[in-house]
C-alpha cells in the first residue's frame, strides 16, 4: 500500500511539474492519465519494492552529495588524458570484492563505479565486481572501499549489514 | 554566450559522428551514437533558450529517455539477434518460470 | 533590512544570466573535450571513460547553467526531470554497451599506452 501511494504521489507531481496549465479540463485529462497508469502499473505487477522505490530515499540523498564530488574528482583525471598531448593511459582491469548484500545496493555501487569516469564496471558475478579502468592507480581495490561502505550503508537494510 | 555554447556542443558532434563513420568495432559506433544523443538532448534544451521558447524542454525530456531505449535494443538485437527474447531469464521453477 | 534583501535579489537577476552563460559554455567546452578523447583514445574500453566526461559533468554544467538562465518554475522543474533521467539511464547505457562488448569477446587493451610504453611509437 506503501508503494502504491508512493507512485501515486510521484506521478501527480511529475504532472503537475510538467504541464503548467490548471483549468478543470486540463487537471481532469491529468487525473485520468494518472489513474490509467495505476491500473497499467498494477496489471502489469510492477508496484513493488522496485517499481517505487522511496523508502531508502533519506539515505540515498546523504549518498549523492559524496557521489557528485568524487565525479568532479575523476572528471579533472579524465579531462587531462584527453587534452595531454601524448597519451600517457595504462588500460587495467581489476576485480573487486563489495561487501553490498542486497541487489539494490550492489546496483547502486555498480552504477557509481560506472558513473565516475575513468573506471566502469565490465561484470557483475556474485560479490565480485569486474572493472575496467583508464590508469592503474585509479583502480586498486582500495580505492573502492569507502564507495563500497558507503554503498551498504545508503542501500542495505540494517539486519544484514556486516 | 548560450549561442557560443551550442555551437561548442554541435562541433562536439560532428566530431562524434567521424567516430562513429570510422569505428573499427560495432560498439564504437554504438558508443559514439549514444554519446551523439546525450549532446542532442542538450543542443535541444540549449536551442530553446536561443530562440526564447523554453518549451523545447518537453522534447529534450522524451529524447533523453527515446536515446537509452535506443541503445538497449540495438544491443539486444545485436546480442541475441531477436526482439522476442526476455531479457531477464526466470530461474525460480517454483513461480512457473521457463 | 528589506531594502537590503531587495538589493541582493536585485543584483541576483542581473548576474544571474551571465552565470548561466559560462556555466553553459564551460559545459559545451567539455563536451568538445570528451569528444576529442573518443577520438584519440586507442581501443572501445577507453572511448568509453571519455565519452562518460559528456555525460555526467558536460551534461550537468549545461543543465545547471539552463537552471540559471530558467525564466520560471515550470521549466527548473523540466531541467530536473532531465537531471534525473540522464543521470539514471547513462550508466545503465554505459554498463549495457561495455558488459555487450564483453561477453561478445572484444578484448580490451592491457598495459601502458602511447608515452608511458616506450615502445610504442603512436
Amino acid at each position: 500500500m506503501a508503494y502504491f501511494l508512493g507512485l501515486l504521489a510521484a506521478l501527480v507531481a511529475f504532472w503537475l511539474g510538467n504541464s503548467g496549465h490548471y483549468k478543470p479540463l486540463m487537471l481532469g485529462f491529468g487525473g485520468a492519465s494518472v489513474l490509467l497508469t495505476m491500473i497499467l502499473a498494477y496489471r502489469l505487477d510492477i508496484i513493488d519494492r522496485e517499481g517505487a522505490p522511496y523508502v531508502r530515499l533519506p539515505q540515498l540523498m546523504k549518498y549523492y552529495p559524496w557521489l557528485a564530488v568524487e565525479v568532479v574528482k575523476s572528471n579533472w583525471v579524465v579531462i587531462r588524458a584527453c587534452l595531454r598531448a601524448d597519451l600517457d593511459i595504462t588500460p587495467t582491469l581489476a576485480k573487486i570484492k563489495t561487501t553490498c548484500k542486497t541487489d539494490l545496493a550492489r546496483v547502486t555501487f555498480a552504477n557509481s563505479i560506472t558513473m565516475t569516469p575513468g573506471t566502469v564496471t565490465v561484470e557483475i558475478e556474485g560479490d565480485k565486481l569486474l572493472v575496467h579502468g583508464l590508469y592503474e592507480s585509479g583502480t586498486e581495490p582500495e580505492g573502492f572501499i569507502e564507495m563500497d561502505k558507503r554503498c551498504a550503508a545508503a542501500c542495505d537494510p540494517k539486519e544484514t549489514r556486516a | 554566450m548560450t549561442a557560443a555554447a551550442l555551437i561548442a556542443i554541435l562541433i562536439g558532434m560532428v566530431l562524434l559522428l567521424v567516430r562513429a563513420l570510422m569505428g573499427p568495432t560495432l560498439y564504437d559506433r554504438i558508443l559514439a551514437v549514444n554519446a551523439f544523443g546525450t549532446k542532442t538532448v542538450l543542443v535541444i534544451g540549449l536551442l530553446g533558450y536561443v530562440m526564447g521558447r523554453p518549451d523545447f524542454l518537453d522534447i529534450a525530456m522524451i529524447y533523453t529517455l527515446i536515446n537509452f531505449v535506443t541503445t538497449i535494443a540495438i544491443l539486444k538485437f545485436f546480442r541475441y539477434r531477436s526482439f522476442q527474447v526476455p531479457l531477464a531469464r526466470r530461474v525460480d521453477p517454483a513461480k512457473g518460470g521457463e | 533590512m528589506g531594502d537590503f534583501f531587495a538589493n541582493i535579489g536585485n543584483f541576483w537577476e542581473f548576474l544571474r544570466h551571465p552565470l548561466g552563460g559560462v556555466a553553459c559554455l564551460a559545459g559545451g567546452l567539455l563536451c568538445i573535450v570528451s569528444a576529442i578523447g573518443v577520438l584519440r583514445f586507442p581501443d572501445f574500453y577507453t572511448r568509453l571513460h571519455a565519452a562518460s566526461v559528456t555525460d555526467t559533468s558536460g551534461a550537468a554544467l549545461i543543465l545547471i547553467g539552463m537552471a540559471l538562465m530558467a525564466p520560471n518554475w515550470l521549466v527548473l522543474v523540466k531541467l530536473l526531470c532531465i537531471f534525473i533521467f540522464l543521470f539514471l539511464t547513462s550508466p545503465t547505457a554505459s554498463h549495457a554497451l561495455v558488459n555487450a562488448a564483453h561477453v561478445a569477446g572484444l578484448q580490451p587493451r592491457i598495459g601502458p599506452v602511447g608515452a608511458a610504453n616506450p615502445e610504442d611509437e603512436a
